[in-house]
């Protein structure tokens, strides 16, 4: 309750790892406060994306290790599982409505990588 | 024919030409021309596919059968009286009275009684255990008879028997025998020959055949026990199906005072009517053109005939074609035309190896094809029957018509050079210039959409590959040319991209994507440009950016399983293991908890490895001398083997051997979708290799190459490319047979849709890898021998290479920790993975 109070009043821009920890064109995961986060290096875009580390479809931990593109302009991400594929900006599922993954602020700093929670 | 008051019509018997007579006076009904329809079965079901009776025995339903429901009758106005035999025609009064004591007038009557079993004047035929085989009840009888019984047979080697026996061997007996009174099999379609061939292919399926043998006695005291043969032979059945022939259901014609033929059946005019102007009769009980049609064809164009009468329009029953192709317990047989002219020229090619004859007949002056045999491939039957009935001019080498082309052009110009009228589904008459207007016209430009528009292909089905051919010929001509591209990033197939690819020497995906894609690539480009990277250029996978190209097994070289932990499967060429390499599998696995367990490829699969632990545990294993197995690629899986001629007491080469130089020479190597393979050491083909994409079976000279099955989903059994040749001949074909898949398929296509989908089949692929038609033998070798000579396993790159090691951690923040999110449960001493909401 408490965490949740933060996050909606006042941001944390949490150190998560090095930029190099993370492939380019892909993705890798970090714990941060006890929670898996998928950070994606989109440096084909030269854009970084972070979201929940689960798919909700059958909740396994293994977003970070799917597969990264585009459809259309929409930058996402398939899982590995069942290639259900996700937007990397508003999480929401490309093709099966009902699911969705939570996606958090993310920056670069000095080569750093820097998630908002 | 009055045909504005006459509208009463009663049909007497349900069965396939019953039904069809209904279904085609139906569609010709007119709003100011109804009938009133009444027909009386008598049997307990609506009119059912006799034709594909033994696909009952094949897990067929009886409703599967069934050629309209119930509902079809009352919905279209019918009156069906089922189990009610009509037991008297009043021709005075115009009326027929049923077995239940139905009485319904009729202005026509349309008689399409069919025809009983022929059971031959034999002594004994009434013994428990000897039964008939016409309908679904006779069916029922025999199979509740077979459940105790081990020796069957069937009386009669002709088109029916054949069928019958089919149905005994579905039935699990433990013999099965076909005795046949004539010197051949199917004596009405081939000829000596070709009945040799087709002995020989029934015989290898465990039918054994009795030919000349004229049956005097069926022995035993109340159930059969043998049969007793005029040339004093004895055999040893406990149950036995009568299949020798039909005799018309003429009885009621006879009572009715009809004519008839004195050797059976109703005698008609070319318009089938019979004796009596209001009574018609088709189908297996009408003597039309002073013979019975036993084929369901001409049967539904007596009912096409019969009903366009009704409405008033002239046509009538010509002189069928007898022409037949049909699977016969596996083998094809076809017969057309006349098939056993003489006074003409005759082309006859027998390969008793392979278990193929074919016959053509042409006429003296060379420019006619009059009739002719194909037993084990039947392939060409349609053109050929085309050919014969258009009286097409031939090629001036006819023979290419039964061998194919051979190195030079294909012989005829296919189906779109056939004209108009010509006939490609002589079941419901449709001709090619109806399909060409329904595909044209109307877009219906796939089979089941000119299904439901035509009805074409719904009867034997024989005509669906040309139909399909006419599809693909009609959208050719209008220039329409189905690409199957990759995604919304590449506008290419993906031979065309992997050519792309190659002529630009592009080597990673960003490279490919800027010079001919567009976008940021997906799941879909994504791992089929890396494929094809892999299968041109042989660099590691997980370089210069391909590592996030790959999907995720390839990425992680292990395949992910439920609960995201990986599996481990090192690569054991042939399935052969030494002791000691086979206690560090289990040294690993119980050190790293893995479930262990043996795969259907001979060898062995490490569930449960958190992704951290892969290196090390590939470490011990490479440590060993181990090396991956690929089981994470759309690569070479295994070779399973039998273990040949070093042990077995049958084999007649060593496989193991062979399987290991063949799983050797191929690992690694990525393809459009994964490989298997496998080699048997004799024809009893214990490696199953038949049932890979590509296997290998020993013979007494050398090897037989199949190519083309697989297991899964739609198993499909593999086709020889070629027969006893050697070692080294064997490998060539392989190398050219699998680069030209992997440069040609779509993405995860196997080898089997691949050669299913290719222009001209095997022959072709034959045509390609064997007879070098298109001349790049050479360079498929040369290419495959790059991919052979390049080959690093990537296991051992990855452990030793600290980049690529350190991508293999589950939080890159903190290397050291496991997904705690992982779990297992116990089952039976080991574990499993929890179980997914």
């Amino acid at each position: 309750m408490e965490t949740r109070t933060i996050h909606k009043t006042e941001m944390i821009w949490q150190p998560a790892c090095p930029t190099s920890h993370i492939p380019e064109d892909g993705g890798a995961c970090v714990l941060l406060n006890g929670r898996q986060i998928a950070i994606f290096n989109f440096s084909r875009r030269g854009e970084w994306y972070a979201t929940a580390n689960e798919c909700p479809h059958r909740q396994q931990m293994a977003l970070s290790r799917g597969m990264i593109g585009s459809q259309g302009e929409e930058p996402k991400v398939a899982c590995p599982f069942h290639k259900k594929t996700f937007s990397l900006k508003s999480g929401e599922c490309l093709n099966d409505d009902g699911y969705k993954i939570a996606t958090f602020p993310i920056k670069i700093v000095d080569n750093m990588v820097y998630i908002g929670v | 024919m009055n045909t504005n008051k006459n509208r009463r019509v009663v049909v007497i018997g349900n069965g396939m030409v019953g039904y069809k007579f209904c279904e085609k006076l139906v569609a010709k009904e007119k709003n100011d021309q109804r009938f009133t329809l009444t027909v009386f079965g008598e049997e307990p079901r609506v009119a059912y596919d006799r034709v594909h009776l033994s696909a009952y025995f094949d897990g067929k339903t009886a409703d599967d059968l069934t050629l309209a429901p119930q509902s079809w009758y009352a919905d279209n106005g019918i009156m069906l009286y089922l189990t009610d035999p009509v037991v008297n025609v009043d021709r005075e009064r115009k009326e027929v009275r049923s077995h239940h004591g139905v009485v319904v007038p009729y202005d026509y009557l349309v008689l399409a009684t069919g025809s009983g079993a022929f059971v031959p004047p034999v002594a004994g035929v009434e013994k428990d255990g000897v039964f008939v085989y016409r309908t679904i009840e006779d069916l029922d009888l025999i199979q509740s008879y077979a459940r105790k019984a081990r020796k069957g047979a069937v009386l009669g080697g002709g088109l029916l028997g054949l069928e019958a026996a089919k149905a005994l061997l579905d039935l699990g007996l433990d013999e099965a025998h076909v005795v046949e009174f004539a010197p051949r099999l199917m004596p009405r379609q081939i000829d000596d020959a070709g009945s040799g061939i087709l002995q020989q292919q029934l015989e290898s399926l465990g039918l054994n055949i009795h030919l000349s043998k004229s049956t005097q006695e069926i022995t035993g005291d109340e159930a059969i026990t043998g049969m007793q043969f005029a040339d004093g032979s004895h055999l040893a059945v406990d149950m036995l199906v009568i299949s020798a022939g039909i005799r018309p259901r003429d009885e009621l014609a006879k009572s009715a005072g009809l004519d008839t033929h004195p050797r059976g059946g109703i005698l008609v005019d070319n318009f089938l009517q019979t004796s009596d102007s209001s009574i018609f009769a088709i189908g297996e009980c009408a003597v039309a053109h002073h013979m019975i049609y036993g084929l369901v064809a001409p049967g539904y164009e007596m009912a096409e005939v019969v009903a366009s009468r009704l409405i008033g329009e002239e046509k009538e029953f010509k002189p069928y074609d007898m022409s037949t192709k049909l699977k016969l317990i596996g083998t094809d047989v076809g017969s057309f035309g006349d098939p056993f002219a003489s006074d003409c020229k005759t082309i006859v090619y027998e390969n008793k190896a392979k278990g193929v004859y074919k016959r053509v007949n042409i006429s003296a002056d060379g420019k006619e094809l009059l009739g002719g045999i194909l037993v084990g491939d039947a392939e060409q039957y349609n053109m050929l029957l085309q050919t014969c009935k258009n009286k097409t001019i031939l090629p001036p080498d006819p023979e290419d018509l039964i061998l194919g082309s051979r190195g030079g052009e294909e012989a005829g110009a296919g189906v779109m050079s056939l004209p108009d009228d010509a006939l490609i589904c002589s079941c419901e008459a449709i001709t090619k210039a109806i399909l060409c207007h329904e595909i044209d016209e109307n877009g219906h430009t796939t089979v089941d959409a000119l299904k439901k528009a035509t009805k074409a292909c719904t009867g034997c089905g024989g005509c669906t590959p040309m139909v399909k051919d006419i599809i693909q010929g009609v959208l050719k001509q209008k220039g329409v040319y189905v690409r199957n591209i990759l995604c919304e990033h590449f506008n290419f197939t993906r031979q065309e991209l992997l050519d792309l690819v190659k002529i630009n020497s592009l080597k990673t995906f960003d490279a490919v994507l800027d010079k001919v894609g567009k976008g940021d690539g997906c799941e879909v480009c994504k791992p089929a440009v890396a494929s094809i990277l892999a299968s041109l250029w042989n660099e590691n996978i997980l370089e210069k950016g391909r590592a996030t190209i790959q999907d995720s097994n390839d990425r992680f070289l292990a395949n992910i399983q439920k609960g995201g932990t990986y599996s481990v499967v090192p690569r054991i060429p042939g399935g052969e293991i030494t002791p000691d390499k086979l206690i560090v599998i289990g040294q690993v696995a119980k050190k790293y908890g893995l479930y262990t367990k043996i795969t259907g490829g001979q060898r062995i699969d490490l569930f449960g490895a958190h992704v951290g632990d892969l290196p090390v545990i590939w470490e011990e294993l490479i440590a060993a001398g181990f090396e991956s197995g690929h089981a994470y690629g759309k690569s070479l899986r295994t070779v399973k083997s039998c273990v040949g001629s070093t042990w077995c007491r049958f084999g007649v080469q060593d496989s193991v051997s062979f399987a290991i130089e063949v799983e050797e020479r191929y690992k690694g190597i990525r393809s459009p979708h994964k490989l298997k393979s496998g080699v048997s050491g004799c024809i009893r083909e214990c490696a199953e290799a038949q049932s890979k994409d590509f296997g290998i079976i020993a013979t007494e000279k050398g090897w037989n190459l199949y190519v083309g099955g697989n297991g899964g989903s739609k198993p499909q059994h593999a086709m020889l490319l070629a027969s006893d040749v050697d070692k080294e001949t064997c490998i060539r074909y392989i190398d050219r047979f699998l680069m030209f898949y992997i440069k040609t398929a779509d993405p995860l296509t196997r080898t089997a849709t691949w050669l299913n989908k290719m222009d001209g089949g095997m022959n072709y692929l034959r045509a390609v890898v064997v007879d070098d038609v298109l001349n790049i033998a050479d360079g498929l070798e040369r290419e495959m021998q790059l991919l052979v000579d390049t080959f690093k396993c990537e296991w051992k790159e990855a452990v030793e290479n600290p980049a690529l090691r350190a991508r293999f951690a589950h939080f890159v923040n903190v290397p050291e920790q496991k997904d705690p999110t992982v779990q297992f449960d116990a089952l039976r001493d080991q574990k499993r993975a929890k179980e997914w909401a």
